[in-house]
């Protein structure tokens, strides 16, 4: 029994077909308020490249190799973890004025708990 | 039996990766359910990165003896280009993020190239199409790398010019043949090695030119075509250059997951490549732009157009005036351009909003598609500055109001309130979507000096005879703005 995964031929090309349209969808329904953290946000995630890296260093087995790939795994990470941290920095920024308290945040935030609570 | 479990491990944290990542990004379609959209897109990506450790159990003979180290240097890398990016990213300031973006942009890019790199000197590959792929891979990767550093050095001022050379699109089509030729030369065995017996009359070649060398030139060739493509391209199409390489960097990563066999990198990489595709084509149309026009073409060239004949003149006024005028007004629409985030005005702004709301005032912003230096950045700025996101309005929900609206009050933007672009056919902005604020009842502009914007076109807006100009840095005006409204001792209206 294996549970490695082939790709091959023609099998890539549907994933890659298919990733794509459900990119192009996902984002098409974005606000352009949002473009911004969307774009970080999409940055933040092509940085899974940090695991391909871990695995190139992992095989590395020549100075050299190791070399690039922990140039990979590096980079990947500073990929990853800046786009997240920007991106969540920034969508928490969005608030709104629908309920007018002091702390307009928080009181829309605690509006939305008591609904969810309700449904349950 | 010992590689079963780390497979389906790795298999499952991986499926939930890229499950996460969709559902993630899913819900990034409105700012109600935004922030819990990346934090489940981080939760998938922490998985991921966790399980990747399990490929330690799986590594070839050949690299067994090295796996105490390189599970080391892993660590390590990890640690340190987590830990930089994260303090980078929580510490910057938000007028700064598109050059962020850019970076960590260029660091994806960079690692998909590495990835390639180790791949290309590892053992070599079996199959043709594999090897096409990482080479392809590569090539994107390291060209995103490379021009996206180019794009952050632009947009941080560390380049101020365009820099153009004659002949620069041949040159770099050459270049990018030479990259492709290069390519070739490694997948046809070009320089097999040193090893190969191919009789000693080709010995020499391949002293001269091994296949690893023919790799360090591809690499070499592939960054210099990143950063030619982007040194003559100006700052203000930067937004565009941005969100082509994220979509690059996306397509470089998804190749690379395929060569890797991971089908986490290739949804990632190619929703990404997608995404950043649909944005690139939704910015240029908003600048009335081909995206084409954008990386073969200098705006400045073409800036030749006639100019229609303008009537009026510019009617300077005061600061304090201009903010009375707009605390009896009964509605105010806010223009806010990249000058207003220049002048780090937006707090100020807010104030100013609050101090008209509070007297009965109604206020809205109206935000251009491409105002500020990468599509959305003004929304962002203002929100930081507090402003809630109910109030910004986009330029096909708020356009039609401008007519029936007391004053329009633009801040550091030009460009896009022209109504040449409208109007005048023989404008280089002609077809351009922007903001009717020549249409309100009457428009005041906060501009630093009587300079034109970045398409160097006169603005017949300024010249109406419904507009008046104040002169000054933008969050100058606004506090001189705000004393001259608070001044009025007006008691607030519930």
């Amino acid at each position: 029994m294996d549970f490695q995964i082939a790709i091959s031929g023609m099998v890539g090309l549907y994933i890659f077909m298919l990733a794509a349209f459900a990119g192009w969808v996902i984002i098409g329904r974005v606000p352009a308020i949002l473009h911004t953290p969307l774009m970080s946000g999409s940055n933040f995630v092509h940085g899974i490249v940090v695991v391909g890296g871990i695995y190139a260093l992992l095989n590395a087995s020549t100075t050299q190799q190791q070399v690039i790939g922990f140039a990979a795994v590096l980079l990947g990470a500073g990929n990853a973890a800046g786009g997240y941290a920007v991106t969540d920095r920034m969508l928490a920024m969005f608030k709104t004025s629908v309920v007018p308290l002091k702390h307009p945040a928080r009181g829309h935030r605690a509006s939305v708990k008591v609904v969810h609570a309700k449904k349950d | 039996m010992l590689t079963l479990l780390p497979q389906l491990g790795i298999g499952v944290a991986d499926f939930a990766a890229a499950l996460l990542f969709l559902y993630g990004l899913h819900r990034m379609a409105s700012p109600v359910t935004a922030p819990s959209g990346i934090y489940l897109a981080g939760i998938g990506m922490a998985v991921a990165v966790l399980a990747s450790f399990l490929y330690a159990f799986l590594v070839e003979a050949a690299a067994r003896p090295y796996l105490p180290t390189n599970l080391a240097l892993a660590i390590i890398a990890l640690g340190i280009g987590a830990g930089i990016a994260w303090w980078a990213g929580r510490t910057v300031a938000m007028t700064a993020m598109p050059q962020m973006v850019a970076i960590y942009n260029g660091l994806g890019g960079g690692a998909a190239a590495a990835i390639a790199a180790v791949e290309l000197f590892g053992v070599p590959m079996q199959s043709t199409a594999v090897l096409g792929m990482t080479l392809l891979g590569a090539m994107i990767g390291a060209v995103s790398l490379s021009g996206s550093l180019i794009a952050w050095a632009k947009l941080d001022g560390v380049i101020k010019q365009p820099v153009r050379i004659k002949g620069q699109q041949v040159v770099n089509g050459v270049l990018l043949l030479i990259v492709i030729a290069l390519g070739v030369g490694v997948v046809v065995g070009l320089g097999a090695g040193v090893g190969a017996s191919t009789g000693s009359g080709t010995h020499a070649v391949d002293n001269i030119m091994s296949r690893s060398n023919l790799i360090d030139l591809f690499f070499l060739s592939a960054l210099a075509l990143g950063i030619l493509m982007t040194l003559p391209i100006g700052g203000a199409d930067m937004p565009v250059v941005i969100s082509i390489f994220n979509a690059f960097t996306g397509l470089a990563v998804g190749i690379e997951g395929y060569v890797l066999q991971n089908p986490a990198l290739m949804i990632a990489g190619m929703v990404v490549g997608a995404a950043g595709m649909l944005l690139t084509l939704l910015m240029a149309k908003a600048m009335n732009r081909s995206v084409s026009n954008v990386v073969f073409s200098n705006f400045g060239a073409q800036a030749k157009h006639k100019q229609g004949k303008i009537q009026g003149s510019l009617k300077p006024v005061q600061a304090g005036d201009a903010g009375i005028a707009m605390r009896y007004a009964a509605s105010v629409i806010i223009v806010p351009g990249y000058g207003l985030a220049v002048s780090q005005g937006q707090g100020k702004l807010y104030e100013f909003v609050k101090l008209l709301q509070a007297g009965g005032v109604s206020v809205k912003f109206a935000v251009h598609p491409v105002a500020g230096r990468m599509p959305g950045q003004m929304d962002v700025l203002l929100a930081e500055a507090g402003v809630p996101y109910d109030m910004i309005f986009q330029l096909e929900d708020i356009n039609d109001e401008f007519v029936n609206t007391d004053i329009a009050l633009v801040i550091g933007a030009n460009d896009v309130v022209n109504p040449a672009a409208r109007t005048d056919k023989n404008s280089a902005i002609f077809g351009m979507p922007i903001l009717n604020a020549d249409r309100a009842k009457h428009v005041y502009v906060i501009k630093r000096g009587e300079g034109k914007g970045y398409a160097g076109i006169v603005n017949g807006l300024f010249y109406g005879d419904n507009c008046s100009m104040v002169y000054g840095d933008a969050q100058a005006v606004l506090i001189k703005m705000i004393e001259a409204v608070r001044g009025l001792g007006l008691p607030a209206v519930a």
